[in-house]
């Protein structure tokens, strides 16, 4: 099986229930389970990357000017950014706004 | 015919080990195993054999040593027996759901309590669906010949599972009897270099042991049962080769003086050779008795036993271990399912005998058939089984 | 087929005895088998050790209960283990002792054939010490010559190495010095 196809029949699986291509977490959608989403204000941002350290999901990454920045399809809206964030730049929004 | 050496069984199950050229050995000694494990352990001490040797602290890490070396790629070996067995438990059926090709011998030894260290077959059965590919040998020449028979099959890409290699504790192990060692060269154009389906590298990275969520585990587990049952042509196929190579060709289900049988004895491990001494103790007083011998335990050979019952009109199936509160004996058990579409069924008579290493004799089994044939069926029907000795 | 129990202590050497005189019977092209009365090793304790010998395949895989032969390694045995227990009655007991074979009959009530030798000194003599598995073969052998005295060498050799040729002496001079009556 390269990937779990939805509802594979047991002759699409590789014997030993083995998935024989790798990087098949990085396909799925995590950013679907969040209710709030981190916005940064850039006036206050000191680019420090101490929310980059903290995301336990490895969703920070460094944008354009060097900004530190959620990517919101990994993104779960846990809130550890806004929580470490030392000038208080991030605030976390709820996804219906 | 290469010379026969005379040589406790346990040394030389070791040595056919190190003739594998094996990677990867971890084991945790345990009676009766321990000559085995010692052994090997020499041989790679000294050089003989160009292998890891992995002392562990458990047979719990000694099995999911194996699944790692097993999973990298590497000829993997482990040995245990009974409480051990036990401990590694889990981490067997990780082994056979994984399709990882270990090689396992058993000493066999009944599981405590009370405690006892003697033989029989109560450890085997406790992971007896684990989807394991189980054999048994009967003798010393047996558990040499099948080791190499054990890596071809385990390691065949159409199979790719793990082997176990029951051989009875030291009814076996700790026999020292005459032996015909293959030549290397044998070995070798037997025994193909270790080819993995899948393995751990980093030049091409694999998922081993995902999560399977219940939309996608009842394939897996569908997937494991048809590899396991498919295996069997592979089996059939390396036991015909080895008769070309060794001389000496297995079946499934071995027969002794079935011809014109009546009653047959069907049992698993070295009490075979004891048991044929009583049929032919028997056949010499006229009557029309038989022997079967269950080499193959899983894939549960139904075909071979279908085709070995034809003509018999009772089999004394001798078990080695108690499936408590349930139908008796786990071979009786199985036999009774295995033919109870066959017409003409034979009646299955079950009696569980030899726990822990008890001694027992043909005289023992010539009284086992006496007691049996002459009970009425109404009496067997009531005794679905019998725990042979058991003193009042 | 022959039949053969050992008595002996753990640590004295029977099982070695045994798997001795079976290699020895292989290499010679018979059929033979050695084993150790299952269990936990103690030393000290009294044990058992089995031997059976034949020109045919062997299928018996139990206990010997009736052997053509014992072989007591340790005199102290005698008084403590009923060593002739099933012992067929034109078998033979071969026993390490320094009385001979009318003293311990009477002694012990017994009325089989007897082999005796004081392997102890032997033991001490040729080997320096009173251990008396290999010196006892010797006197087996003499009772029941099952195999040669002489294919007992090379495997003698391949086992002790460098103190084979004591042990061997000790093998001659019991099938010399054993009285059979």
């Amino acid at each position: 099986m390269a990937k779990i196809k939805s509802e594979p029949g047991w002759k699409d699986l590789e014997p030993g229930f083995v998935i024989s291509e790798p990087g098949t977490a990085r396909e799925y959608k995590t950013g679907d389970w969040r209710s709030e989403r981190p916005v940064v204000n850039k006036d206050q941002c000191i680019k420090c990357g101490v929310c980059y350290i903290f995301c336990p999901d490895m969703a920070i990454v460094k944008g354009p000017e060097n900004y530190f920045e959620a990517d919101l399809y990994y993104c779960k809206g846990c809130g550890i950014c806004a929580a470490e964030c030392f000038t208080g730049c991030i605030t976390m929004i709820a996804e219906e706004e | 015919m290469a010379e026969k050496t005379g040589i406790e069984v346990s040394i030389a199950a070791a040595d056919a080990v190190g003739m594998t050229n094996v990677d990867v050995v971890a084991a945790y000694p345990i009676t009766p195993q321990t000559h085995i494990v010692e052994h090997l352990a020499e041989l790679v001490a000294s050089g003989e054999l160009d292998a890891e040797y992995i002392p562990v602290e458990s047979e719990h890490s000694a099995m999911s040593v194996c699944c790692g070396s097993s999973a990298a790629g590497a000829r993997t070996f482990t040995c245990t027996s009974s409480q051990g067995l036990a401990l590694m438990n889990e981490i067997v059926f990780l082994a056979a759901s994984m399709s990882l090709p270990i090689v396992m011998m058993l000493a066999n030894r009944s599981l405590s309590g009370p405690l006892s260290i003697w033989n029989d077959h109560s450890d085997v059965m406790s992971i007896r669906d684990s989807g394991c590919i189980q054999m048994f040998a009967e003798n010393g020449q047996e558990v040499f010949d099948n080791t190499f028979f054990c890596f071809k099959v385990a390691e065949n890409k159409k199979v790719s599972l793990p082997v176990i290699l029951n051989m009875d504790g030291f009814s076996l192990s700790h026999m020292i009897e005459p032996i015909e060692y293959w030549t290397q060269e044998m070995v070798d154009a037997y025994l193909p270099d270790f080819e993995p389906v899948h393995r751990l590298h980093p030049d091409k990275p694999v998922t081993m042991g995902a999560l399977g969520m219940p939309d996608v585990f009842t394939e897996a587990k569908k997937l494991q049962n048809e590899t396991l049952i498919n295996s069997k042509s592979v089996i059939l196929d390396a036991w015909k080769e080895m008769g070309e190579v060794c001389g000496r060709e297995y079946h499934p289900v071995e027969t002794y003086k079935i011809e014109g049988a009546k009653v047959a004895f069907l049992s698993m491990g070295s009490m075979g050779e004891v048991v044929s001494l009583a049929v032919d103790a028997l056949r010499e007083k006229g009557e029309a008795v038989g022997q079967l011998k269950l080499r193959l335990w899983r894939p549960f050979p139904f075909e071979e036993l279908a085709e070995a019952v034809k003509g018999l009109d009772q089999i004394i199936v001798l078990d080695r271990a108690i499936s408590f509160g349930g139908p008796g004996g786990p071979v009786a058990s199985e036999i009774r399912n295995a033919l109870y579409h066959q017409d003409n069924m034979p009646f299955v008579t079950n009696y569980v005998c030899s726990l822990a290493g008890r001694d027992i004799t043909a005289n023992d089994f010539i009284k086992i058939y006496e007691e049996s044939s002459s009970a009425s069926e109404e009496m067997l029907k009531r005794n679905d089984y019998t725990i042979y000795g058991a003193r009042e | 087929m022959i039949e053969i129990r050992l008595h002996g202590r753990g640590g004295q050497g029977a099982v070695t005895s045994a798997e001795l005189l079976a290699t020895a019977a292989i290499q010679q092209g018979k059929y033979a088998q050695a084993f150790p009365n299952f269990g936990p090793e103690r030393r000290g304790a009294p044990v058992m050790a089995f031997i059976r010998i034949d020109d045919h395949p062997i299928r018996n895989r139990h206990m010997i209960h009736n052997p053509d032969l014992v072989l007591v390694l340790d005199p102290s045995i005698l008084r403590l283990v009923d060593v002739t227990s099933g012992l067929k009655e034109d078998g033979i007991l071969v026993t390490n002792s320094k009385h001979n074979a009318d003293e311990l009959r009477e002694e012990l009530g017994l009325s089989f054939k007897m082999g005796t030798v004081n392997a102890n000194l032997i033991a001490i003599e040729e080997l320096g010490l009173p251990i008396t598995n290999t010196t006892m073969l010797g006197s087996l052998l003499k009772a029941n010559e099952v195999i040669a005295l002489d294919a007992l060498i090379e495997p003698l050799n391949k086992r002790f190495g460098r103190i084979a040729e004591k042990n061997i002496n000790a093998l001659k001079r019991a099938f010399r010095e054993t009285e059979i009556s």
